[in-house]
């Protein structure tokens, strides 16, 4: 799990933040004043400093925040200029946006804040729908509006272009105000709460902030998203009462509460409408006793009374946010605090400790205990300087704080609160500090005098002093204070701190305020948290020296090679005392029959282990079955066995078993276990034969082929040097695989032994060297490099509905259509209630919910329309529309463990590694990336022993990417989200200069780019595969794409120009496999190309990458290799070279 | 219902069953073409497993034969236990006697009968440590030592007592729990793969032994057993915690700290002892915790033995 943090306010203003990983409050030390309450998302943290405006500190990220400004120039032909500027009076302006109504010429662009700064000057666009236009850029038509085309024709009578400019937000890591508009907010914030990013689809950046002031308003901040982390404006929220706090989570809940001490819920909150519809009343948990305080998470919300009793509402989901009832919890808190998982803090009402709540899981969502966060804070004395210059700046300290008074000197404020009620009360007091002698002292500073000790310095006093009264003083705006006013408001209290020693502080730091909105923790996240000091000391020494590298354990290694020699060299020719015997494991399976009607049918399975003559140990699998009353068995020698794919789902726990002639057949032999134990103890047995057999062992080599299924697991074959061999490469069925746990979406490495692959939820991973992991338990996997891992996914089911003149849509179809509830095909039906996560392993972690990002758009309820199923479908409804379905997606997560580790934080959809050769002694590695937002990314720092890298380096496009591919002598190869493809020089040492814009073959939009030595081949959205023509060094760019196949899903170019794809429909003797692998055969340095396919291990295959292969092949002995980084800048390819004089070697 | 089978390499009738024929083939502990380069700790587990001791049986010089009796030459696993691997030794001299001078085989190494229930290594690090290879043992097949040696009539009673070894060793760390779980036949899969020399069987099942809850940080506590050769005690074992009070690992030297201080080197001493396990001396500052999960004996005891350095 990534790094987040938890952050936190103390009593004196300053704000800390607790790294999840760490055992320190760090300070936050850029800024500039003190504030009083902080509310954080993963991204960024919000505030209201003690100037009573909200700051945001945005956290610097490797992923720049930048927008693009466009306006295009309109120009308009005439006999005399030509294509000028005159246009006609009906026209557009000169200058304007893409639809012409709005005039935007270049000089009206202004930065909307100080926190943003300008990229580059303008440019012109030079790309129109993929295409590349003319050098400057024009598009032609004949007239406004009409279609643009990048060519002049006879009847072109104007013109336009686009101009494009960037604007880059600077403000990261720091406190930067948000401008604040003085006419419509006359007061002052008092309360601020974010969250909702999981409203929408949208990813990350955007959210919803709500806010309340002083006078009980709320206020909702309009247009907070990625491009645009400030808002653009408040606007305020109409309210049945007066607000005193609010909290909003990260899904639709939204609670405040009342001056009276009921709460609101805030009801009607969709993806369409962050702010809700209207509001919901909720009485105060106790009657006698109203709420001061509320905190809501996805699925819980928590309360704390006057009396500071904290309560947990039961049943609040999306559907009723308003819960059935409250639940009385232990603990005395003054706040409360839910984060990401519904995890929950808390600020101890007596002791100003932050506490966690431990135990919470979706199951048990109130938790177990309270327990003490219990870490220092950073530079313990450095603070008293901090708190020094705290009392000369402001002398006004915040805190959510809510006290009886413990001095009666504030009868005369208090009136409608008697003294003895002793529940005083808002969130929105303010504690003042006061310094005796200070200039500033206001009305109420003499009550906190008068219980200042005398003599000596002055001990800081506090006392609960309403804001409103504070604003008046330092504003000094009215005379005299509004007494009516300040009296509905009031609530004065002192709290003393009563400490001998003002910095005592530092043993025991006083909390005012925390906010876990931005930190990822679960009930299963390894906290240090709680370990007194002395044990935190111990465990970082620990970490420091970590047993991999201790002295005692390479004594021992070294020890038991000693001892084996000792003992054992000079006496091998000795009898064993034991001798070697076969060893058979027999089990009760079921196994798909290979005749026809096929079905399962019970079969006995055995697995016969001896040792073979080799002294390598050799099996035979068994499977007796009867066949018309006869016994009959049918066998597979283990070391023939290809390989084994668990194939898990709900009703069954099969596996299938391949031989290469199984492979040929496109028919496994498929079995099922009873048990899922039983299913992975066969298959961590048969998979340890194999190996054994095989005599493969550890970790895969750094040449390995990598591959993935389409269930997220993930393959590696050891390839032989005759792999490429020609003319007779070692046949691809015959290619043995072995699983490594872990689950991945795609895998790229290079021969280095550095490998990197994105999950499903687009999570970066680094592999770490291990094997084994996942169902590979003991013997099977390594003890070191095995990691955590997660990943999640949607689940997708089809609402169908067909139109009837009575009653328009509804759910009655005709008795030939599909299901009402279907899968995409609507071959299967799919129920919200009988669909289940895709395999035992992965959970539901959402409910249903309509998918708006489907292909296609939809209508504001999610439909798509259509004349009859199956259709092509459209997002909005017409007259010859009979049949419409909308999607409904549902989140679930999986846990397993695998020989990866996490790169946060930015999510990825591609990543390519520059393929060099194994004897190539690169410092830096270039590793690019795309993140899922479509950004193009550098990675900084990879090298052989941190093959992680250390930070991204953002790289400037104009529209996003979608798929890159880094090639020999460092050339990079990338694919736009609009289908066209880019190229760029030479990326290594530098991360190049800028973008060729390639187009993509006739009418097709490229998918997909995988670049090898010297060959490029890119994959389209309809399956074609294409071979870049008249790549050159001189015209590295090349020339025009040849066809070389369809029915392609992916492709993967090796350091050998070796050619690997993932084929659909490969027909096979018994069946047919969608998603092969399958390789080039003929690939020579003439023959590019190459002639025809192998095809091997298929059905449900997804991914390969063969980058890591820069083995030659048996029969070819070069000097030397690629050498990847280039000798000569000035040519890109200098590979070329090198290349023919292998040529020369493989024709001889 | 999964079940395991044994046959010997004899019986197994199947098409295409290249058997070593019991000679000194697959020696091969590792698998590995390099061995230096060891990096993992699944490495340390197949080196102690796959442990020999070479060893020369010779008959008593008192026993009645009937002709010359020669000695033979045999690799003895280290893990395993006496008379589980001494068939062959038997049949051998066995071809010398008369049925009728044949009483129950016993060994004896420089006049010390040697225990069959201590693991061969413990047996072999305790009195010939330091002894020029081979290892040369006597059996005799007159005057049991009643008074030093356990009988054992047949492999089920070394069975019993190495069973009764693992549920000790487990009772110390999980309150038995593990191996109350377990099912007879993943019991007989632990003896089956000590007696049948199977390291993949045998781990398959003993690594549920060795887990443990990470927050807890080791075992409950850790099986030992500390041998000494001055004194009357067979062997020192208490209670002792992977993980002390305060939280940090306890070590090896931890452990002799409190059991057998003596066995410790003070400063500006000559080394007096040696601590061996499998043969090997292990820093003293290696982790308690990590020694009972990699050098364990099959009985999931670490058997710790504490000679005199050498004085030569």
């Amino acid at each position: 799990m990534p790094v987040s943090l938890l952050w936190a306010v103390d009593v004196y203003g300053r704000v800390y933040s607790l790294s999840t990983a760490g055992q320190q409050w760090e300070q936050c030390r850029n800024s500039q004043m003190e504030f009083k309450r902080v509310t954080a998302a993963q991204t960024c943290c919000w505030g209201i400093a003690c100037d009573n405006s909200v700051y945001l500190n945005v956290h610097a990220s490797d992923l720049p925040i930048r927008y693009q400004e466009d306006t295009y120039e309109n120009q308009r032909w005439n006999p005399v200029d030509g294509f000028s500027d005159r246009l006609l009076p009906s026209d557009r302006w000169q200058w304007s946006d893409s639809s012409g109504l709005q005039h935007q010429p270049l000089n009206g662009f202004q930065l909307p804040s100080s926190t943003w700064e300008w990229e580059g000057d303008w440019h012109v666009d030079e790309n129109l729908e993929g295409e590349p236009t003319e050098k400057e850029g024009w598009t032609y038509a004949m007239d406004f509006p009409a279609a643009y085309t990048k060519d002049k024709k006879w009847n072109s009578c104007v013109r336009r272009r686009r101009w494009l400019r960037y604007r880059r937000y600077k403000a990261m890591d720091t406190w930067a105000k948000i401008p604040s508009q003085q006419t419509t907010l006359p007061d002052p914030f008092s309360d601020i709460s974010c969250g909702g990013w999981e409203i929408s689809e949208e990813p990350g950046g955007r959210l919803s902030l709500w806010a309340v002031s002083l006078q009980g308003k709320v206020w909702f901040r309009e247009g907070i998203s990625h491009h645009n982390p400030e808002g653009s404006s408040w606007v305020e929220v109409p309210l049945p009462g007066e607000v005193v706090q609010i909290s909003c989570g990260p899904g639709d809940l939204v609670w405040a509460v009342l001056w009276e001490g009921q709460l609101l819920v805030r009801e009607g909150i969709s993806r369409d409408n962050s702010k809700g519809t209207s509001w919901a009343v909720v009485e105060s948990p106790n009657p006698e006793v109203g709420a001061i305080h509320v905190a809501v998470g996805m699925n819980v919300v928590w309360a704390v009374t006057k009396d500071n009793k904290v309560w947990f509402r039961r049943g609040v989901n999306s559907h009723n946010p308003c819960g059935s009832g409250w639940i009385s919890m232990v603990g005395e808190m003054a706040m409360i605090n839910v984060g990401l998982n519904d995890q929950v803090w808390a600020i101890g009402c007596e002791d100003r400790v932050v506490y966690f709540r431990q135990g919470i899981t979706s199951s048990e969502l109130s938790g177990k205990t309270w327990k003490a966060i219990n870490v220092p804070r950073d530079g313990d004395r450095s603070h008293s300087s901090a708190s020094a210059s705290s009392l000369h700046s402001a002398g006004c300290f915040f805190s959510g704080e809510v006290r009886a008074p413990s001095v009666a000197s504030d009868a005369e404020l208090d009136i409608e609160h008697p003294p003895g009620d002793g529940a005083i009360i808002s969130s929105a007091v303010l504690e003042e500090e006061v310094v005796p002698g200070e200039g500033e002292v206001n009305v109420l500073s003499s009550d906190a005098i008068t219980c200042t000790q005398s003599g000596g310095p002055p001990d800081p006093q506090w006392s609960n002093v309403d804001l409103e009264e504070a604003q008046i003083q330092h504003v000094q705006t009215g005379a005299v204070p509004d007494s009516a006013d300040s009296c509905s408001l009031s609530s004065v209290a002192t709290y003393t701190l009563a400490l001998e020693d003002q910095y005592g502080a530092d043993e025991h730091p006083l909390w005012a305020w925390v906010s876990g909105g931005g930190c990822s923790v679960d009930s299963h996240s390894q906290l240090n948290w709680f370990n007194s000091m002395l044990q935190s000391v111990q465990s970082m020494s620990l970490s420091v020296s970590p047993a991999q590298t201790a002295a005692w354990r390479k004594q021992i290694f070294e020890q038991l090679t000693e001892r084996s020699k000792r003992e054992m060299d000079n006496f091998r020719h000795y009898e064993q005392a034991i001798e070697q015997s076969v060893w058979v494991k027999k089990g009760a399976m079921q196994w798909w029959r290979d005749w026809k009607p096929h079905k399962w049918i019970d079969v006995h399975f055995a697995l016969e282990q001896f040792s073979g003559a080799d002294g390598n140990k050799d099996g035979i699998l068994f499977i007796y079955y009867n066949y018309h009353e006869e016994k009959k068995y049918l066998h597979a020698f283990i070391n023939e066995v290809t390989i084994l794919v668990p194939v898990l789902n709900h009703s069954k726990h099969t596996f299938a078993i391949y031989t290469p002639e199984r492979t040929k057949q496109r028919w496994p032999i498929r079995l099922a276990a009873a048990t899922e134990l039983e299913m992975y103890d066969w298959l961590a047995l048969l998979s340890v034969s194999c190996c054994d057999s095989r005599g493969i062992q550890g970790p895969p080599s750094k040449q390995a082929i990598w591959s993935i299924t389409c269930k997220g697991d993930i393959f590696v074959s050891e390839p032989s040097s005759a792999l490429e061999a020609t003319p007779y490469p070692t046949p691809c069925d015959q290619m043995f695989w072995r699983q490594v746990g872990g689950h991945l979406r795609l895998v790229d490495c290079n021969s280095l032994g550095i490998v990197w692959g994105i999950g499903y939820d687009h999570t970066a991973w680094v592999y770490s060297g291990g094997y084994g992991g996942g169902f590979f338990q003991g013997l099977a996997s390594s003890t070191d490099n095995i990691y955590t891992q997660t990943d999640t996914k949607s689940v997708y089911i089809y609402e169908n509905q067909r139109w009837n003149p009575v009653t328009g849509y509804t759910t009655r179809g005709l008795p030939t259509d599909r299901y009402m509830w279907s899968d995409a095909s609507g071959l299967h039906e799919c129920t919200k209630t009988g669909t289940k996560p895709p395999s035992p392993h992965w959970t539901w972690v959402s409910d249903w919910a309509i998918d708006y990002s489907v292909s296609g758009g939809t209508d504001r309820e999610g439909w798509q329309y259509a004349a009859d199923f199956p259709a092509s479908y459209h997002g909005f409804k017409t007259m010859k529309d009979f049949v419409r379905r909308r999607r409904w997606a549902r989140k679930c997560k999986l846990s397993t463990t695998g020989p990866w580790q996490e790169i946060p934080p930015i999510q990825l959809s591609d990543v390519t590694i520059l393929p060099c050769s194994a004897q190539s002694s690169v410092d830096v590695v270039p590793l690019w990336a795309i993140s899922n937002k479509g950004d193009v990314l550098c990675r900084m720092g990879v090298t052989l022993l941190t093959p992680a890298g250390t930070s991204w380096l953002h790289v400037g496009t104009d529209q996003p990417f979608k798929s890159i591919s880094i090639g020999a002598a460092s050339q990079v190869w990338g694919v736009a989200r609009d289908g066209s493809a880019f190229y760029r020089g030479s990326v290594s040492p530098s991360a190049g200069d800028c973008w060729y814009h390639i187009p993509s073959p006739a009418k097709q939009k490229l998918k997909q780019v995988s670049v090898g030595r010297t060959s490029v081949y890119t994959v389209d959205e309809n399956g074609n595969l294409w071979y870049r023509q008249g790549v050159t060094p001189s015209y590295p760019q090349g020339s025009s794409w040849e066809h070389i196949s369809n029915n392609v899903r992916k492709v993967s170019v090796g350091p050998l120009d070796q050619v690997w794809i993932i084929a659909d429909k490969v027909q096979g003797s018994h069946s047919l496999s969608c998603g092969t692998v399958c390789h080039r055969l003929g690939v020579q340095p003439m023959d590019p190309k190459g002639q025809s396919w192998d095809y091997g291990i298929g059905g449900g295959w997804d991914h390969i990458t063969i980058r890591g292969n820069s083995m030659e092949p048996s029969r070819i002995c070069l000097s030397s290799m690629t050498d990847p980084s280039p000798q000569a800048p000035r040519s890109p390819l200098p590979v070329r070279s090198t290349e023919s004089s292998s040529a020369l070697n493989l024709t001889m | 219902m999964l079940s395991v089978l044994f046959m010997t390499a004899g019986s197994c009738a199947f098409f295409r069953v290249h058997l070593c024929a019991g000679g000194p083939c697959s020696l091969c502990p590792t698998g590995k073409s390099n061995s230096s380069t060891m990096a993992d700790d699944k490495d340390v587990l197949r080196d102690v497993w796959f442990g020999r001791i070479p060893t020369c049986f010779t008959l008593n010089p008192d026993e009645v034969t009937e002709r010359e009796a020669e000695a033979y030459y045999l690799l003895l696993p280290r893990v395993s236990y006496l008379p589980v691997v001494t068939d062959k030794v038997k049949k051998h001299f066995l071809k010398v006697m008369r049925a009728e001078d044949v009483e129950e085989m016993w060994f004896e190494y420089e006049g010390t009968p040697l225990k069959w229930h201590y693991p061969i290594g413990v047996l072999f690090d305790f009195h010939a440590s330091n002894t020029v290879l081979p290892w040369t043992i006597t059996v005799h097949f007159k005057n049991f030592p009643d008074e030093d040696l356990l009988h054992c009539s047949s492999n089920s009673v070394v069975e019993a007592h190495f069973m009764s070894s693992i549920k000790e060793a487990d009772a110390l760390k999980h309150k038995s729990q593990v191996i109350n779980d377990m099912q007879k036949k993943d019991h007989k899969q632990l003896w089956m793969g000590l007696q049948n020399d199977k390291f993949d069987q045998f781990w398959a099942m003993n690594r549920k032994l060795m887990e443990y809850p990470t927050e807890d940080g080791g075992f409950r506590y850790i099986p030992f057993r500390i041998y000494q050769t001055l004194s009357d005690r067979p062997f020192i074992q208490k209670l002792f915690r992977p993980v002390s009070p305060e939280g940090h690992a306890h070590t090896l030297g931890d452990l002799l700290k409190e059991m057998y201080p003596d066995a410790l080197t003070n400063d500006g001493e000559q080394k007096r002892y040696q601590v061996l396990i499998h043969g090997i001396e292990p820093l003293l500052e290696t982790p308690l915790q990590w020694l009972s999960e990699h050098l364990s004996h099959p009985d999931n005891f670490l058997h710790i033995c504490v000679v005199p350095v050498p004085t030569d």
